[in-house]
């Protein structure tokens, strides 16, 4: 049930955010839209209502964001500066990385943010024994203990706080 | 000033898409064209898209621009993703210079 509510509220709220300018009737047809979409699919949405009242996961989300978004600006002139210089400096391969998340958010956040970020992206992704195979353009190294190291730590230890 | 800002975002956009593009002409195999577009997504698209919010601010048009941000960083990597599995079990090889390949190794 509580999971329903959460649904609905963050329905509500991207909706009155694609309709800004408020006007009464908006708001009402955007009740029954939510209230019809978190009566479907809201026990789907999350198995763990109480982490959303968690104040200090919203702020290290923040502070994600921040890191994520200084990662990708880095690695995008990385990949650009392979990509156009004549020699095509590439050294491509797929290796195999360990994770510690555990819940099914976490893993896809950290799938999402490893693909996201040039130069990596997630092939596959093994939930049970916490591994993923990721595709590398520059593979620095093929041991997984410091593959893991180089691509995931920087992620993994915000998003075990926001997630797990 | 908030106009030139978003101009500078627009065409710094414009620029990665436009490298992303040759590296999808570029690049040898599947795998390698799909960082390319996942480059293209990041810092291309989202910056062009950027742009227009710093440009009208939060009013209609910038709010909607922001969450096409949103939703375009949920849903793109999910499409490479799906793509690189499909190519990967439907047998599509690597590229020759590829160093090691340990998801061939495993799911032997």
């Amino acid at each position: 049930m509580k999971s329903r509510i959460i649904l609905f509220i963050i329905g509500f709220f991207i909706w009155m955010l694609l309709g800004w300018p408020f006007d009464l009737q908006h708001a009402l047809v955007g009740i029954f839209a939510a209230a019809l979409v978190a009566a479907l699919t809201g026990d789907l949405f999350t198995r763990r209502p109480h982490h959303f009242t968690h104040i200090s996961r919203y702020l290290w989300f923040a502070y994600y964001i921040f890191i994520f978004s200084w990662e990708c600006l880095k690695a995008n002139i990385d990949v650009a500066r392979r990509v156009i210089s004549p020699r095509l400096p590439i050294n491509p391969g797929i290796v195999k990385v360990k994770t510690t998340l555990k819940s099914d958010t976490g893993l896809t956040f950290l799938a999402n943010s490893i693909t996201l970020t040039p130069g990596t992206f997630c092939v596959d992704i093994k939930p049970e024994e916490g591994s993923l195979y990721i595709h590398w353009i520059d593979v620095k190294s093929e041991d997984t203990q410091e593959a893991s190291r180089l691509i995931v730590e920087k992620f993994e230890k915000i998003l075990s706080r926001i997630f797990e | 000033m908030s106009e030139v800002l978003g101009y500078i975002f627009i065409l710094f956009g414009l620029a990665f898409d436009i490298f992303g593009c040759v590296g999808l002409i570029r690049l040898p195999d599947v795998y390698n064209r799909l960082q390319a577009v996942t480059k293209c997504v990041t810092l291309g698209t989202c910056s062009i898209l950027f742009g227009v919010v710093v440009i009208k601010g939060f009013n209609g048009t910038g709010i909607k621009a922001l969450l096409c941000i949103v939703f375009l960083l949920l849903t793109a990597p999910v499409a490479a993703h799906a793509l690189a599995r499909g190519a990967h079990k439907a047998g599509v090889k690597l590229w020759e210079g590829s160093v090691c390949d340990k998801y061939e190794e495993d799911s032997k």
